[in-house]
C-alpha cells in the first residue's frame, strides 16, 4: 500500500514540476512568436515609410550592418555622424528615371527620305513621379541628332471629382493611335506613310495645352471614353499659329470591349482642327478612325499574341487655289511567335496633304527579337512606291535599349 | 407646376440614393486572386471583391486593359501585392481610372506587402544583369500561410477603417479565419513534415516563401535568371546538377511553357509538377485553403513516388 501512496505522490510531484516548465516553454514560444510578428509588422512599416519618401532610416542598407557594431561598441558607433544620411533621404524624393536608346541603321536607296546609314535616332529620358496626393508628373525629353526636344511634359490631376482626369503641359495629342505613341513602343522602326504625309510625321501633333478625359456611362462591359484637348496650335507641319486665337482642338472618342478573356476590340474616332502655315484664315481639319484587335491567351500570355490594327485618316487642308482633300491609311498585323520573337507586316497608302493628286504607297515586313524585356533588335524591309513613279527598297535595322526604372507596358 | 414638383421629387430621390448607395457593400478590387480570396475571407457578405489578374496568368505581365478601368472606377478599395510585382500594368490603370479614392496614398489604396514577411531583399549593388530582379524583395510572399494570416489581418483592419460600423464583423471574421487557417496549417505541416529538406528545382523563383514555410530546399531554377527564358547551356547545367544530386521534382508555374521542363524530366527521370502559385490556377482551387490543399497534395504524391 505505501507503494501506491508513494507512486501517487511521485506522479503528483512530477505533474506539479513539469506543468509550469511546459507552460514556461509554451509561453516563451508564444512570446518569441509575438516578437516575430512585431518585427515583421515593423519591417513592413519601414518599407512603407521609405516608399512614402520620408527620411525613416539614414541609408537603406545601414540598419542591418550597423546593428552589430552598435551592440559591441555602442559609445563609439553612436557618436559618429552618419554621412550621407540627408542625401539618402533626399534621394528618396527623386523621380523614377529611365533612358531609352533608339539606334537606327538604314540600307538601300531613297532620295525622298535620305536618312543616314547609322544614326543615334533618339535618346529619350523619362522622369516620372507622383507629385502630391492629387497629381502625378511625367517628363519625356528626347535627345535627337540635332538637339533636345521636350517630347512631353505634363501634370495629370488624378483626384478630381466626377471621374475627370485633366492634363496640362506639352503632350502628344489624342488623335488616333500612332500619334499618341512614343517611338520605342511602335511595332515598327519607322512611322507609317499616312502619319508622315497627313499627321506631322514623327513629331506628330504634339503641342502645349490642356486635356480633359472622362469615362462615359455605357452598357455593361463596354468601355467608352471621351477626350477633349485644346492646344496652342503649333504642331510640326500640320498646324501653325500666327496669333493667340489660332488654337487647335482635338476630340477623341474611344470604345473598347473584351470579346473573350483573350480577345478584345478597341475602336476610336478622332477629330482635329487647327490653322495651317498659310495663316489664320486657312484651316486644316483631320478626321480619323482607328481599330485594334488584340489576342493574347492568358495562360500563355508571355509566349503568343496577335495585334491587328488599322488607322484611316482624312485631311482637309484649305489652301490656294483650292481645298485639298487627302486620304491615307495603314493596316498591320503583328504575331508573337515565341517568348522573344515577333513577326509583322504593314501596308501603307496615303495622299499628300498639300497635293491630293499625289499618292504614295508602301509595304513592310518586320522581325523583332527581344533578348530581355529591356532590349530589342528589329529588322524591317520597306518598299515605298512614290507618286513620282519610283520604288525605294530599304532595309532598316533598329536597336533599342532601356535603362533605369521599369516603365509600364503600353496597351 | 406638376413638372417642377416631379423634378423636386426626383432630386430628393437622387439625394436619398447617395446615402443608400454608401450603405451598400464595399467594392474591393485586388490585383491578384490571392488577395481577393483573403479579402473575401474577412469581408464576408459586407464586401464584393474582384481580382484584375486571373489565377492562371503571370502576374508580372498583365495587360492594362480599359475594361479594368471600369472596375477600378467603382472601387472603394484597391489592394495590391506591391514590391513592384504589378509595376508593368497597375500604375497606368490607377492614373487613368479617375477615381480619387484608390490613388496611391489615398485611404482606399492598400499595399498588402507591408503586412508580410518579405524574403530575398537584395543587399548591395543590384543590376539588371541579374535579370528582372525585384529591388524591394521577393513579391511571391502570399505562398506562406503565415503571411496569408498577416495580410488578412491587415485587410480586416483596413475594411474596418473604411466601414466603421462593420469593423467588429470584420474582426470576428478574421478571428474565425485565423482559427481555420491554424488548423489547416497544422494539417499541411504534418503532411509535409516527412519531406522537409527535400531538394527541388523551380522554373521562376516564385516559391521562396512557400519553401521557407514547408522546408523545401530550392537548389536551382530553370530560368537562368529571373525573367530570362531557359538557355541550352543553363539547361544542361541543371540536368547535370539534378543527376548528380538526385533531384526528382520540378515545380512549374501554370503560365510557363512545359517544353524545357519536360525535356529535363526525360533526361533526369524527374517529375514535372504544375504547382499553382495563385487561387484560381485551376477551376477547383477557389479559395486560399484549397490552394495549399492542391499544392501540398501534388507535392506529397510526387515526393512519395520519388523516394
Amino acid at each position: 500500500m505505501p507503494y501506491r501512496h508513494w507512486g501517487v505522490a511521485f506522479l503528483i510531484f512530477i505533474l506539479v514540476a513539469i506543468a509550469p516548465a511546459a507552460r514556461a516553454q509554451q509561453s516563451q514560444d508564444d512570446r518569441i512568436k509575438a516578437l516575430e510578428e512585431r518585427i515583421i509588422a515593423l519591417e513592413g512599416q519601414v518599407r512603407m515609410l521609405k516608399a512614402q519618401q520620408q527620411p525613416a532610416a539614414p541609408a537603406p542598407a545601414t540598419p542591418e550592418v550597423a546593428a552589430a557594431p552598435v551592440a559591441s561598441a555602442a559609445g563609439q558607433a553612436g557618436a559618429l555622424p552618419v554621412y550621407g544620411g540627408a542625401s539618402a533621404a533626399a534621394k528618396a524624393l527623386n523621380p523614377d528615371i529611365s533612358v531609352i536608346g533608339d539606334f537606327l541603321g538604314s540600307m538601300g536607296h531613297n532620295p525622298m527620305l535620305p536618312t543616314p546609314a547609322f544614326q543615334m535616332h533618339e535618346s529619350e529620358v523619362g522622369l516620372q513621379a507622383i507629385i502630391d496626393p492629387y497629381a502625378r508628373g511625367d517628363f519625356f525629353l528626347s535627345f535627337g541628332e540635332e538637339g533636345v526636344n521636350l517630347e512631353e511634359g505634363y501634370i495629370t490631376l488624378t483626384a478630381l471629382p466626377a471621374g475627370f482626369v485633366v492634363r496640362g503641359g506639352k503632350m502628344r495629342a489624342a488623335f488616333g493611335k500612332v500619334n499618341t505613341l512614343h517611338n520605342h513602343v511602335l511595332p515598327w522602326a519607322d512611322r507609317p506613310l499616312v502619319t508622315n504625309s497627313l499627321v506631322g510625321g514623327e513629331d506628330g501633333i504634339d503641342d502645349a495645352g490642356l486635356s480633359v478625359t472622362r469615362i462615359l456611362p455605357a452598357p455593361k462591359g463596354l468601355f467608352l471614353e471621351a477626350t477633349g484637348q485644346v492646344f496652342r496650335g503649333d504642331s510640326a507641319d500640320v498646324f501653325s499659329s500666327s496669333q493667340r486665337s489660332d488654337v487647335s482642338a482635338i476630340a477623341h472618342l474611344r470604345g473598347y470591349r473584351d470579346l473573350t478573356e483573350s480577345t478584345n476590340l478597341d475602336i476610336g474616332a478622332s477629330y482635329a482642327r487647327g490653322h495651317n502655315d498659310l495663316g489664320s484664315r486657312f484651316l486644316t481639319q483631320l478626321y480619323g478612325v482607328d481599330a485594334t484587335l488584340r489576342w493574347k491567351p492568358l495562360r500563355r500570355s508571355i509566349y503568343h499574341s496577335f495585334v491587328g490594327r488599322g488607322e484611316f485618316i482624312w485631311s482637309q487642308r484649305q489652301q490656294l487655289p483650292r481645298l485639298q482633300r487627302s486620304f491615307g491609311f495603314y493596316t498591320s498585323g503583328d504575331y508573337q511567335l515565341g517568348r522573344r520573337w515577333f513577326a509583322g507586316a504593314r501596308y501603307d497608302r496615303s495622299d499628300r496633304s498639300r497635293d491630293d493628286a499625289l499618292t504614295d504607297s508602301g509595304a513592310s515586313l518586320v522581325l523583332t527579337y527581344w533578348p530581355s524585356e529591356f532590349s530589342q533588335l528589329r529588322g524591317q524591309y520597306r518598299l515605298t512606291r512614290y507618286a513620282e513613279h519610283f520604288d525605294a527598297h530599304e532595309f532598316l535595322m533598329q536597336l533599342q535599349f532601356s535603362l533605369g526604372a521599369h516603365g509600364a507596358h503600353p496597351f | 407646376m406638376k413638372v417642377v414638383r416631379t423634378m423636386i421629387a426626383l432630386l430628393v430621390l437622387a439625394l436619398l440614393a447617395v446615402p443608400l448607395a454608401s450603405a451598400k457593400k464595399l467594392n474591393v478590387v485586388t490585383s491578384t486572386t490571392d488577395l481577393a480570396a483573403l479579402a473575401q475571407e474577412v469581408g464576408g457578405d459586407r464586401i464584393s471583391v474582384e481580382s484584375i489578374a486571373k489565377g492562371y496568368q503571370d502576374p508580372h505581365f498583365v495587360e492594362a486593359k480599359p475594361s479594368f478601368l471600369l472596375k477600378l472606377r467603382q472601387a472603394d478599395l484597391l489592394i495590391s501585392v506591391g514590391l513592384e510585382l504589378e509595376i508593368g500594368w497597375l500604375p497606368p490603370l490607377i492614373t487613368q481610372c479617375g477615381n480619387a479614392r484608390v490613388q496611391v496614398g489615398a485611404p482606399g489604396y492598400l499595399d498588402a506587402s507591408q503586412f508580410a514577411e518579405i524574403l530575398e531583399k537584395p543587399t548591395g549593388q543590384i543590376t539588371r544583369a541579374m535579370g528582372d530582379v525585384h529591388p524591394l524583395g521577393n513579391p511571391h510572399y502570399w505562398l506562406d500561410p503565415d503571411n496569408g494570416r498577416r495580410v488578412a489581418k491587415g485587410i480586416a483592419a483596413k475594411l474596418g477603417e473604411l466601414d466603421p460600423p462593420d469593423s467588429g464583423y470584420f474582426q470576428q471574421r478574421f478571428a474565425d479565419f485565423d482559427k481555420r487557417l491554424t488548423a489547416a496549417e497544422k494539417n499541411w505541416d504534418e503532411q509535409m513534415k516527412l519531406f522537409r529538406g527535400r531538394q527541388v528545382v523551380t522554373y521562376h523563383n516564385s516559391w521562396t516563401n512557400f519553401s521557407k514555410h514547408f522546408g523545401l530546399n530550392v537548389v536551382g531554377y530553370i530560368e537562368p535568371r529571373p525573367g530570362i527564358p531557359p538557355t541550352p547551356q543553363h539547361t544542361i547545367d541543371i540536368i547535370q546538377m539534378m543527376r548528380r544530386d538526385n533531384i526528382k521534382v520540378m515545380l512549374i508555374e501554370p503560365y510557363f511553357d512545359l517544353k524545357t521542363p519536360n525535356s529535363i524530366g526525360r533526361e533526369t527521370g524527374a517529375q514535372v509538377l504544375v504547382l499553382l502559385p495563385s487561387v484560381g490556377g485551376e477551376k477547383q482551387v477557389t479559395d486560399y485553403f484549397k490552394l495549399f490543399d492542391y499544392d501540398i497534395g501534388l507535392l506529397t504524391k510526387a515526393f512519395n513516388a520519388t523516394k
